[in-house]
Parts: C-alpha cells; sequence; structure tokens
C-alpha cells in the first residue's frame, strides 16, 4: 500500500506510490502541453474582432431569423419525402450489401480467413471511416446532383456500419444451435438458414431501425453539398439570407430528428 | 385414456406425416398481408419519385472509374503543402475539440446522473444533453461560422458542443448504473462531496469514461473533415476543392489519409481500452 513515510509520525496513505505519481504528472503535463499548443494554433488562425462581435451577430441573426416564416411550410413537403426515401432507401440499400459483407467478415463464418476476411474489414474500415457528406460530394462529381446520389451515398456509409455491428452478432452466436442444425445433416446454406439467422434476427432489426434513425438525421443536411431533400432548402435560403425560412428549416429538421428517433426507440423497445 | 389428454394430443397428431414449416414473423396472416403490401406501395412510390437521369448516370460511370483508378494512383505530392496544412488544422482541432468538450461533460454527465444530482440540476444537464445531441454537427456549424466568422475556431466550437452531448449522456447513464455500496462506503467514512465522486464514483466509471473519450476522439477528427465544407476549417476545404476540380488523385490521397488515421486510432484505442479493463 501506498504510504507517506516522515519521521516521527505514522505514515499517513496515499493514492499513489512516487513513480506512479511521476508518471500520472508527466502524463498531464505533456496532455497539458499539447492542449496548449492546439490551443495557440487555433487562436493564431482566429480574427479575435469577429469573436468579440460575436453577442452583437448572435442578436441580430436572432432578431432577423424569428418569428420563422410558416407560409414557407407549404413548400417544404417534397424536399422532406425527399429526405425520407433517401433514408429509408439508403438504409434497404445499405442491408443488402452488408449482410454478406458481415457474413465474409465474421470469423465463424467466413470461407477464408486470410483472403477474404481482410477484403470485408477493408469495405467496413473504408466506408465507415468517410463521412456521408464526403460520400456525397464525390458521387454528385461522378453522378451529378440530386437526390439519386444522396440515396447512393447514405447506402454507401452505412454499409460499414450495419456490417460491423452485424458481423460482432454473428461472431457471438451460440454455437451449439449451429452444431445441431449440422447434426441433422443440412447444408451450409440451411446451417445458415435455421442455425445462424434466427440468432442474429433480433439484432438486425436493431441495426437496421438505429441506422434508420442516424440516416434521417444525416439525409437532412446532405442537400447542403446538392445530394437533395431538405438540405437543399436550407442551403438555398442561407445562400439569399433568408434567415426566417432559415429558422422554420431548422425547426423541421428537429421535428424530424426527435421523431425519427422515437420511433427508432419504440420499435427497439418491441423486438428487443 | 381421457377425452382431454386426446385433445391437447390432437394438433401433434394432426402436422404428423406433413411437412414442417418455418413458423411466421407475424402470427396473423392479414397484418401480415397489411404489412408487405404497405412496403411494396412505399417502395413503389419511393423509387418513382425519385428522378434518375441514366444517361448522366451512364457518363459518370467513367468518371466513377477514374476515381477509383484514382485511388490506386493517389498523388500526395501536388498539392502536399496543402494537404499537409488541412491535416494539421483538422487534427488540431479535433484534439482541443475533444479535450474541452470531454472536461465540460464530465460535469454535466455527473449534472445528469439521476443518482447523483437533485432534480432542479438533473433536468438542466438533460436538456443541455438533448439539445446538443439534436443538432448536428454540420447545422452547428453553418451557425457558429455565420457567428464567428470562418476558421478553426467555429469548429473547435461545433466538435465542443457535439462532444458534450455524446459523452455526457453516455457518461449519466454509467454513473446511474454503477455500483452504490462502493459510494456509500466512502461516504459512510467521512468524506466530503469531492472525494466521495474522486473514490466512491471516479473508479467506477473511468474505465468506461476512457474508452468512450477514445471512441468520440475517432469520431471528432471524422467530423472534422467534412466542417471545411461550410467553412469552419479543417481538411474539408482542401477535399471540396479537390472534388471541385476534379482532381481525383489528390482526393484520394485526403480519404486514403483520412482512413489511415481513423484505422490508427481505432488500434490505439482498443490498446487503451484493453489496458483500463
Amino acid at each position: 500500500m501506498p504510504v507517506y513515510e516522515t519521521a516521527g509520525s505514522p505514515p499517513i496513505w496515499r493514492r499513489r506510490n512516487r513513480n506512479q505519481a511521476l508518471a500520472h504528472w508527466a502524463m498531464w503535463l505533456t496532455g497539458t502541453a499539447i492542449f496548449v499548443y492546439c490551443w495557440m494554433q487555433i487562436s493564431g488562425a482566429t480574427t479575435w474582432f469577429f469573436v468579440w462581435d460575436a453577442p452583437r451577430i448572435a442578436g441580430d441573426i436572432w432578431d432577423r431569423a424569428t418569428p420563422p416564416r410558416w407560409e414557407y411550410i407549404t413548400q417544404l413537403g417534397r424536399p422532406i419525402w425527399d429526405t425520407l426515401n433517401i433514408a429509408t432507401l439508403g438504409t434497404i440499400i445499405a442491408l443488402c450489401f452488408a449482410v454478406p459483407v458481415a457474413f465474409l467478415a465474421a470469423r465463424n463464418t467466413t470461407p477464408s480467413r486470410y483472403i477474404v476476411r481482410p477484403i470485408a474489414l477493408l469495405i467496413i474500415v473504408s466506408t465507415r471511416s468517410i463521412n456521408s457528406l464526403i460520400w456525397a460530394l464525390l458521387l454528385i462529381a461522378i453522378i451529378g446532383p440530386g437526390v439519386f446520389a444522396g440515396v447512393v451515398a447514405i447506402a454507401i456509409r452505412s454499409i460499414g456500419f450495419c456490417a460491423k455491428l452485424l458481423y460482432e452478432a454473428i461472431e457471438e452466436i451460440d454455437e451449439t444451435q449451429v452444431e445441431a442444425i449440422t447434426a441433422t445433416g443440412a447444408s451450409r446454406w440451411q446451417v445458415m438458414a435455421y442455425g445462424i439467422v434466427p440468432q442474429i434476427l433480433p439484432a438486425f432489426a436493431g441495426i437496421a431501425v438505429f441506422r434508420w434513425d442516424i440516416n434521417i438525421r444525416e439525409s437532412t443536411v446532405l442537400g447542403l453539398v446538392g445530394a437533395g431533400g431538405i438540405g437543399l432548402q436550407l442551403n438555398a435560403s442561407l445562400n439569399v439570407l433568408a434567415w426566417p425560412q432559415v429558422s422554420l428549416i431548422l425547426l423541421v429538421i428537429l421535428a424530424a430528428v426527435v421523431i425519427s428517433e422515437w420511433v427508432s426507440a419504440k420499435v427497439r423497445g418491441a423486438i428487443i | 385414456m381421457s377425452t382431454s389428454s386426446l385433445h391437447t394430443h390432437r394438433e401433434l397428431d394432426d402436422m404428423l406425416g406433413t411437412r414442417w414449416r418455418k413458423p411466421k414473423l407475424v402470427k396473423q396472416t392479414w397484418l401480415r398481408w397489411v404489412l408487405w403490401i404497405g412496403l411494396v406501395t412505399y417502395l413503389i412510390a419511393a423509387v418513382l419519385t425519385i428522378p434518375v437521369d441514366w444517361s448522366r448516370v451512364y457518363e459518370g460511370l467513367d468518371r466513377g472509374w477514374q476515381f477509383v483508378l484514382a485511388f490506386m494512383t493517389p498523388d500526395f505530392v501536388t498539392r502536399a503543402a496543402d494537404i499537409r496544412d488541412g491535416m494539421l488544422e483538422s487534427i488540431i482541432m479535433t484534439i482541443a475539440a475533444s479535450v474541452v468538450g470531454i472536461a465540460i461533460s464530465i460535469p454535466i454527465g455527473l449534472g445528469a446522473a439521476r443518482n447523483i444530482a437533485p432534480l432542479p440540476v438533473y433536468m438542466i444537464c438533460r436538456g443541455i444533453v438533448a439539445v446538443s445531441r439534436a443538432l448536428q454537427e454540420i447545422i452547428v456549424a453553418i451557425l457558429l461560422v455565420a457567428i464567428f466568422g470562418f476558421g478553426p475556431l467555429a469548429g473547435f466550437l461545433t466538435l465542443s458542443f457535439a462532444t458534450i452531448g455524446f459523452l455526457s449522456k453516455l457518461l449519466a447513464e454509467d454513473i446511474e448504473s454503477m455500483d452504490r455500496v462502493q459510494a456509500e462506503a466512502i461516504r459512510s467514512s467521512g468524506a466530503s462531496w469531492m472525494q466521495w465522486i474522486n473514490y466512491g464514483v471516479q473508479p467506477q466509471v473511468m474505465p468506461r469514461l476512457i474508452g468512450l473519450s477514445m471512441y468520440r476522439l475517432d469520431i471528432n477528427f471524422r467530423e472534422s473533415a467534412i466542417l471545411g465544407l461550410v467553412g469552419a476549417g479543417g481538411i474539408g476545404a482542401t477535399l471540396n476543392t479537390a472534388f471541385d476540380r476534379y482532381e481525383y488523385d489528390t482526393a484520394a490521397a485526403i480519404l486514403i489519409i483520412i482512413i489511415v488515421i481513423v484505422m490508427g486510432l481505432e488500434y490505439l484505442s482498443g490498446l487503451i481500452r484493453a489496458r483500463v479493463q
């Protein structure tokens, strides 16, 4: 037990011994130094006059943005429908690809551990580490702006996410059930259908709804780069500084996020 | 044999000799049909309302192929200075925002845990968490750029704000599910409130807090790559320019760097998590 030893008085308990305390202290010092350096860089790249002026600007924007222009909602029906479609179709397409990728990536179902599995893992990490907005940028350059680019962007971004969660679920299945099905003389596909699929079905449904919820959020902003949905209207309103429209669109997006989170929580509660 | 036992075996006897059929996911036949028809109707409606210019897509396939080729031959050199500056700015924003975000989200996380905080504090902290979670990074970034001007400060503030919602919520949930006995033992030794938190609560939630912080660092880095699209600093601006100028090899180089850094962070967080648990 680490203690302070002082002559003449009983030892006093302390949390760490000397070396641990020193290491701890050095860690904090390095961390603080890195943070201070980062902060200096940010500070150097900032026009501080604008920052001191910020409260006035914020108040000004607030004055311009309130009250929201409620009549504008009549023009938002189609963008909201597009946003919903981008999220839903994107999720469905992503799941179609994520399921095979997950089976190829899971240790217990992959056909080859040294060739196929690393490729599947590479697909997962590369689709997952790039944001859907960047995928949208890329797809707009390739297939032109519009809702379709948004659907594909969301789909690609979601493959990695869904496949990762799904292959972790596959790796955690109960092997005894698989053995039982195998013992009846089932083929490889039958083992898959009756031994593995029933075990991961709840996880699959949970992942699908969870990702759909995230996709609704992401598809609301895809329009900022031209990939359809309500973000297009947001971008257009921002460009002409129509702040009352911006505030209305933000309210609609907020409502969509809250509703989709509520739906996803309900559905997941019902499944699990 | 009694009639009732005959009756109970009736179903089994009927099924004897017939083929086994997989039980259906939805029991009621009509509900199953309604769900299927609803799904198909929605899909048809959704697909019909998406305008797809197939000739444009066909033309684009060529460009898409060029991009795939660019991934094979990424160009790190031509715009090396831009890439380096943008990357550095992204990393700086990520680190600073993670530190500040984590530092702020610890008190808010404590406040949002029902078993520690009094009700008024709990309501306020939960409110902050809800607001931060409902607003997406890119929208917050647009507003902050409008208020604070272009540059990494807006990105830094955005990421800090987003970190608070994520980390406070998960930290609060972890504190709520902690073991009360340890905390009570510390309190009964006459500890002050700070000592109680430091010795009774902190050791229980620390491993998870470190894991979540690493995960958030990873997310912050990925998000910092897009903040530049709206002028909030980082690699996003360079990436956007590269796409706009159809410099796919440079764009591919940037994307590869992002992927490698994310993979490295994931590996690092795996190591750290294995150590603290």
